[in-house]
């Protein structure tokens, strides 16, 4: 069973927004508007976010993209009182929207803020919503409950339906999310961290590798090369 | 054979008429209560947009209430249970009214959680999948088993009164006859009966005393389970417990001062009983501060950055006001009112109560929104904010409004002082009041 991770090379991220939109377009997020986004109810499963160091001549900034970080031992899952979000056989963190109660613990307990609650029933204008990704993993969620990033999961299940309608074993490398296709600077990475070959194993014993709060023991699947 | 007590007919007053001015009141509070549940339905509509949480704040005043509530409720166990265990005799007049503090505003602390869900209707998941790996479940389990708990030990106590108001109360309406003769179950005071009650309330105290503990210790793990800086720590369970029966001691003085007042019955609530509580408030609030300065000062001394930055919002940052203004209304004026003003002086007492349900309210609020305005993420997401919007303001208020509400409307049916535990004499003697100074008010301080 793969153990599905990312990793995103700093170095190489110019922070260009196009893993948020190819996020937005594939998932289906909704257009959460200015106002509300000034309230920072907007949801977008992948953010770009500026890690500011120091102060104004001597200043660096460091953009950090965002995913969920599809912990392997995550502090969202511990605390849902109804098992709606969970971890499937391949590490993947997700949430069952049907079940999901929007007590909103898991976005209260998640270090990273990956969840996003649905304050209100999505919207999209008129031109946009007929362009809804029509897969039913991603179907708009209602009002009320918690989403967020699932890797595309998908993505996943049409890459096996691929392969076995094309007569072959599924391959790791037949899968990749949204955000890691298009990513302009190639800075992602994706596929299986169990197994050793694999490009994502060797990035994430890289020198450069860290993980985000990796004191807080939640054992992230995203991995971080250091910006050189 | 009635127990003999020389206020039965004083306790037994205001129970047999309910007056104009009850009415208007209950208008009032009922308007308030059907405000906030229009309130609610607006939101059960509209979504929890219509709210002012959002991200990273995604637990408001509701979560605040909901700690409040179910601190407040501790008012009573701690007066009817705890102090029973302790052989606190004098308790014996009060009883009634705190354990209906807390009898009445458990369904406001658990109804808080519910009105916080993005989806109420889909409450059962919580039996159908729920897991006790999490927070929320062992808060569902302390809070409803607490809830229940209390009503039975609550009615319990109440059954000889009930007998009472069923022999005594001829003139009532039919109806009330009526409840009075069912709810009494037949008791008709004989020792045996009172021989088993005390025993039955003896073994529930215990249970109780165990359940207060848990439950508000639980109500802590909410947010002490977390990661969170300023949440993370093993002192956020005590520290909440000992706030919880600072605040419901507090209210009992409060309900004390009022029920007395408006229904003439200084004599039995009489002045040794705000003496007796005034020492229980002084080493509350001491105790209080102890922990207030063991928690910040553990904080303070280190240099874990994300912690450093909630302290710091709190002492002078966004937060200062509220939090310098809840350590001025929980600490500071109620000790010195408690110390050099309070005894023999009900109008000082209740003041100091006030400001420490004010203040109370305000620290569950600072122990909530500050962590949660600056999460781990804070170097790349900023600061976030929260003002309560309108909903959560008008279902706050019901919140209050429907305690009060069920309160008044208790009082005009049932005896709000315990007739047969301050009774002088009960049936074959297995009660005695010993030295209680329902009997000498002067002993008491």
């Amino acid at each position: 069973m793969p153990r599905w991770g990312m990793v995103i090379d700093l170095d190489k991220c110019f922070a260009c927004q196009s893993c948020t939109a190819a996020c937005r377009m594939e998932n289906n997020t909704p257009l959460a508007g200015k106002d509300q986004a000034d309230m920072g109810r907007a949801i977008l499963w992948n953010e770009v976010l500026p890690f500011v160091e120091g102060e104004y001549p001597n200043i660096h900034t460091t953009m950090l993209p965002r995913p969920c970080m599809h912990c392997d031992n995550p502090a969202c899952i511990k605390v849902c009182p109804v098992q709606a979000t969970y971890k499937n056989d391949e590490g993947l963190v997700l949430v069952d929207y049907d079940r999901c109660i929007g007590c909103r613990m898991c976005t209260v307990a998640c270090p990273y803020a990956v969840r996003y609650f649905n304050w209100y029933e999505p919207e999209w204008p008129e031109e946009l919503k007929a362009h809804l990704n029509p897969e039913p993993e991603v179907q708009p969620r209602p009002k009320g409950v918690v989403e967020k990033c699932t890797f595309c999961v998908q993505r996943l299940r049409k890459a096996r339906e691929t392969a076995e309608a094309a007569g072959r074993t599924f391959n790791a490398t037949d899968y990749i999310p949204a955000c890691v296709q298009t990513c302009t600077g190639h800075a992602r990475y994706f596929g299986d961290l169990d197994d050793p070959k694999s490009l994502v194993s060797k990035l994430s014993h890289s020198p450069r590798a860290f993980r985000m709060f990796e004191e807080l023991g939640t054992q992230p699947k995203v991995y971080y090369l250091k910006q050189g | 054979m009635e127990p003999k007590n020389q206020y039965t007919q004083k306790i037994l007053a205001p129970v047999r008429r309910v007056s104009t001015g009850d009415y208007l009141l209950w208008g009032v509070l009922l308007a308030l209560l059907l405000a906030g549940l229009g309130a609610w339905t607006w939101q059960f509509i509209e979504g929890l947009g219509i709210t002012g949480m959002n991200r990273p704040v995604y637990w408001g005043v509701y979560i605040t209430n909901f700690v409040f509530f179910i601190g407040l409720a501790h008012s009573g166990t701690f007066i009817s249970a705890i102090l029973r265990i302790a052989g606190q005799s004098w308790r014996a007049p009060l009883t009634r009214a705190a354990e209906a503090i807390t009898l009445f505003s458990l369904p406001f602390g658990a109804g808080s959680i519910i009105i916080d869900m993005g989806h109420p209707e889909r409450i059962l998941n919580l039996l159908f999948y729920g897991r006790y790996q999490s927070p929320i479940m062992w808060d569902v389990t302390a809070v409803s088993l607490y809830m229940l708990s209390s009503i039975v030990f609550f009615y319990l106590s109440l059954i000889p009164d009930i007998a009472m108001c069923r022999d005594r109360l001829t003139n009532v309406p039919r109806w009330q006859h009526r409840m009075y003769e069912i709810l009494a179950l037949g008791w008709n005071h004989s020792p045996e009966q009172y021989h088993r009650l005390e025993k039955v309330l003896d073994g529930m105290a215990v249970f109780m005393t165990m359940l207060v503990v848990t439950v508000h210790t639980v109500v802590s793990w909410l947010f002490g389970m977390t990661v969170q800086p300023g949440w993370h720590t093993a002192l956020i369970g005590p520290f909440f417990l000992l706030g919880a029966i600072l605040s419901g001691t507090a209210a009992v003085v409060i309900v004390l001062a009022v029920l007395r007042k408006v229904y003439k019955l200084e004599k039995v609530l009489h002045i040794g009983l705000f003496n007796s509580l005034r020492k229980l408030l002084i080493t509350f609030v001491l105790g209080w501060f102890y922990m207030m300065i063991a928690e910040h000062l553990t904080i303070g001394y280190s240099s874990m950055t994300e912690e450093l930055i909630v302290l710091t919002d709190k002492f002078s940052g966004t937060y200062a006001l509220i939090f310098w203004g809840m350590a001025t209304f929980v600490f500071g004026i109620p000790l010195l009112v408690f110390i050099f003003k309070g005894k023999n002086h009900i109008g000082w007492m209740v003041f100091a109560s006030v400001l420490i349900n004010i203040g109370m309210w305000m620290e569950r609020y600072i122990v909530i929104i500050p962590t949660e305005v600056s999460p781990r993420m804070l170097p790349v997401m900023g600061q976030g904010s929260y003002l309560p919007a309108l909903p959560e303001i008008l279902i706050t208020i019901a919140c209050f409004a429907g305690l009060i509400l069920l309160y008044a409307v208790f009082t005009r049916f049932f005896p709000i002082v315990p007739i047969w535990e301050t009774a002088q004499e009960l049936p074959g003697q297995v009660h005695i009041p010993e030295t209680s100074p329902a009997t000498s008010p002067a002993a008491s301080d």
